[in-house]
C-alpha cells in the first residue's frame, strides 16, 4: 500500500515536471535563440542548444531598426488609460446596478448583459470608422477607445458589490453620508480585490490585443508591442534570432510584472471565475 | 424601497429622487459608452452588411441580400466555418481535460504547488504575437527544435505550418499551450471550494479515487466547469491572433486554417470590403448565439448548483 502510494506520487511529480517543462521550453528557446547567430540557430549537426557566445548583436539591430521606446510608451499608456477608465466607470455603474433603485435599471442592465454575449468583432468596423472620422487614427486615444467602458467589468464588480452586507450602507446613511460618499468611502474600499482583479484582466487583455492596434494604428511609431511584432515578422521573416530578440523585448515587461505580482494575478483570475 | 414608501410620502419621494439621481448618474458613463461603442456599432454592422463598399471606402452601394447570397455560395466562408468549428472541437476538450487533470493534482498537498501553478500560467501573460513567433520557429521544417527531436526519435520531419492537413493541429497546440494554465487556475479555485469532509467521508466508505472524482468532484465543480467551457468555446470561435501570425494569405495551408474572424479581417481591412466583412461577422454572431443557447439548454442536465 505504501509502495503503491509512493509510486503514484512519483508519477504525479513526473507529470507535473514534464508539464512545467513544456510550458517553459518555448520561452526558454526564444531567449536562447535571441543570443545566437543565424549560423548557430540553423546548425543541426552538431545541434547547438546554448549559444557559443552570448552576443547581444540581435538586440542591438532590432532596437536600432525599431523604436521600442515608443512601443513601450504606447503599450503602457494604452494599458494604464484602459485600466483607469474601465475600472472607475465599471465600479460606478456596478454599484448602482447592485444597490440603487432607479428607472430603467433592468433595461440598462440588459444592455450590459447583451454586450457580453456578442462577439467583439461585430463592433470593430464601426469603431474603426468612428476613430477615422474623428481623425484620431495613429494616436493613443485610438488604442484606448474600445476599452473606455467595460460591460464585463460592470458585471464582475456588480457581483462583488452584491456580496457585501447591506447593514454597512444603512449605518453610513444614518451617519449622514450621501450616496456618493457611501460608494466612495464605504463600499469601494471593500471591493478592492474585485478592482484589482478587473485591473489585471483589463491590462492583460489590452497588452495581448492584436487586431485592434493592427487596424487602427498603422503607423510604425503608433503601434503597440503586439502589433509591431506582427509587422517585424513580415519584415525579416528568415532571421529567427532577430525575431526572437524582438519577441523577448515585447514580452519581458509583462512577464516581469507577472512574476512580481503572481499572487494577485492568479487570485485575480480565480476570483473573476468564481464571481461570474 | 417599496415597503418604506407607505410612511411620510414627501420625505420618501425626495429620498427616492435622490437615489434615482445617483443611480442614473453613476451608470451614465458606462451606458453612454456602451451605446456609442457597442450598440450603435451592432446596428451599423448589420446595416452595412446590406451594402457593397465602394472603391477606396467611398460611396457605399445598397445591394440588399447580395452579400449574404455571395457568402452562402462562397466555399471559403464554409471552409472557414468548418475550420473554426474543427479548431474549437480540438482545443476546448483537450484544454479542459488537461486543465482539469492539473487542477485535481494541484488540489492535493503537493510540494512546490505554488511554483507549478505560477509556471503553468506563464504562457497566458505572453502576447500571442510573440508566442506564435517562437512556435513558428519551433515548428520550422528544416531548423525547428520539434522536427529535430522527432528525427532523433526516428520520426520523419513534419511540415507543421505549410501542410494543409497538419497546420490546424499545429495552431491548436499553440492555443492549448497558451490557455491551459488559465482554465486550470479557474478550475482549481472551484475545486478548493469543495469541503474536505466530503472526501474524508468517501474514504471511510471505501470509495475509489475515480469514484470520488465522478461522484463528488465533478458535480461540485460543475458550475465552474460550465463557466470555463462557455468562455473557452466563445474564445475559440473567435480565434484570430495565432492564425494571423502563423498563416499568411499565400500559405498553402490558408484554406484549411482560415478562421471566420481571420476571413472577416481580411475582407474588411485587407480587401476593404467592409460590407462583405460585416455579413461574415453576422454569420459568426448567429453561430455563437446558437451554440450558447444549446449550452444553456444542456447545462440543466449536468450542472449542479448548490
Amino acid at each position: 500500500m505504501n509502495r503503491k502510494k509512493s509510486i503514484s506520487k512519483l508519477l504525479i511529480y513526473i507529470i507535473l515536471i514534464l508539464g512545467a517543462a513544456i510550458m517553459i521550453l518555448p520561452l526558454l528557446w526564444m531567449v536562447l535563440t535571441s543570443f545566437k547567430t543565424v549560423t548557430e540557430s540553423t546548425s543541426m549537426n552538431p545541434f547547438i542548444f546554448f549559444p557559443n557566445a552570448w552576443k547581444i548583436d540581435n538586440y542591438i539591430t532590432v532596437l536600432k531598426q525599431n523604436n521600442f521606446q515608443r512601443l513601450y510608451f504606447n503599450t503602457f499608456a494604452m494599458m494604464v488609460l484602459r485600466v483607469l477608465c474601465s475600472v472607475s466607470f465599471s465600479a460606478m455603474a456596478a454599484y448602482a446596478f447592485a444597490r440603487l433603485a432607479f428607472p430603467g435599471k433592468n433595461l440598462l442592465f440588459g444592455l450590459v448583459m447583451f454586450q457580453m454575449m456578442v462577439p467583439a468583432q461585430i463592433f470593430i468596423i464601426p469603431q474603426y470608422l468612428m476613430v477615422d472620422k474623428l481623425g484620431m487614427r495613429n494616436t493613443i486615444f485610438a488604442l484606448v477607445f474600445p476599452g473606455l467602458v467595460s460591460a464585463f467589468g460592470t458585471f464582475l464588480l456588480r457581483q462583488f458589490f452584491m456580496g457585501l452586507p447591506k447593514e454597512l450602507e444603512e449605518a453610513a446613511r444614518l451617519d449622514g453620508c450621501n450616496i456618493g460618499q457611501i460608494f466612495l468611502k464605504v463600499m469601494l474600499p471593500l471591493t478592492k480585490s474585485g478592482l484589482v482583479s478587473l485591473g489585471i484582466f483589463t491590462a492583460l487583455f489590452a497588452f495581448k490585443d492584436l487586431m485592434w492596434p493592427t487596424i487602427v494604428n498603422t503607423r510604425a511609431d503608433a503601434a503597440t508591442l503586439s502589433s509591431a511584432l506582427a509587422k517585424i515578422q513580415s519584415g525579416y521573416s528568415v532571421n529567427y534570432p532577430q525575431l526572437m530578440a524582438a519577441a523577448v523585448l515585447a514580452i519581458w515587461p509583462m512577464l516581469l510584472i507577472y512574476i512580481i505580482f503572481q499572487k494577485q494575478f492568479i487570485e485575480g483570475i480565480a476570483t473573476s471565475g468564481s464571481k461570474l | 424601497m417599496p415597503q418604506a414608501s407607505m410612511a411620510g410620502k414627501g420625505k420618501i419621494s425626495k429620498r427616492k429622487c435622490n437615489e434615482w439621481f445617483w443611480g442614473l448618474g453613476l451608470v451614465a458613463p458606462t451606458i453612454i459608452g456602451l451605446i456609442i461603442l457597442n450598440i450603435i456599432p451592432i446596428i451599423q454592422t448589420f446595416y452595412m452588411s446590406f451594402f457593397k463598399s465602394g472603391d477606396f471606402g467611398k460611396g457605399n452601394i445598397f445591394v440588399g441580400l447580395d452579400n449574404y447570397k455571395k457568402m452562402f455560395a462562397d466555399t471559403q466562408v464554409w471552409s472557414a466555418v468548418a475550420n473554426t468549428i474543427k479548431y474549437t472541437l480540438i482545443v476546448v476538450p483537450v484544454t479542459i481535460v488537461l486543465a482539469m487533470l492539473l487542477a485535481v493534482i494541484l488540489n492535493n498537498k503537493i510540494k512546490g504547488r505554488g511554483i507549478f501553478r505560477t509556471i503553468y500560467f506563464i504562457p497566458m501573460v505572453a502576447a500571442p504575437a510573440a508566442v506564435t513567433m517562437v512556435w513558428r520557429w519551433l515548428y520550422n521544417s528544416k531548423f525547428g527544435l520539434i522536427n529535430y527531436v522527432l528525427n532523433k526519435l526516428g520520426i520523419a520531419s513534419v511540415n507543421w505550418t505549410d501542410d494543409p492537413n497538419v497546420a490546424i493541429y499545429a495552431i491548436a497546440i499553440i492555443a492549448i499551450w497558451s490557455t491551459v494554465g488559465y482554465s486550470m487556475v479557474l478550475l482549481l479555485a472551484g475545486l478548493q471550494e469543495i469541503p474536505r469532509d466530503f472526501y474524508e467521508a468517501a474514504n471511510i466508505d471505501g470509495a475509489s479515487l475515480f469514484k470520488q472524482f465522478r461522484k463528488i468532484t465533478l458535480p461540485l465543480v460543475s458550475p465552474t466547469l460550465f463557466f470555463v467551457m462557455v468562455t473557452s468555446i466563445i474564445q475559440a470561435m473567435q480565434v484570430f491572433d495565432v492564425i494571423y501570425m502563423m498563416i499568411d494569405v499565400t500559405s498553402p495551408a490558408y484554406d484549411k486554417t482560415v478562421s471566420l474572424v481571420y476571413l472577416f479581417y481580411n475582407n474588411s481591412f485587407k480587401y476593404s470590403n467592409k460590407g462583405y466583412g460585416s455579413a461574415i461577422v453576422m454569420l459568426l454572431l448567429a453561430i455563437i448565439m446558437v451554440i450558447t443557447v444549446i449550452q444553456m439548454k444542456v447545462q440543466k442536465k449536468w450542472v449542479k448548483y448548490m
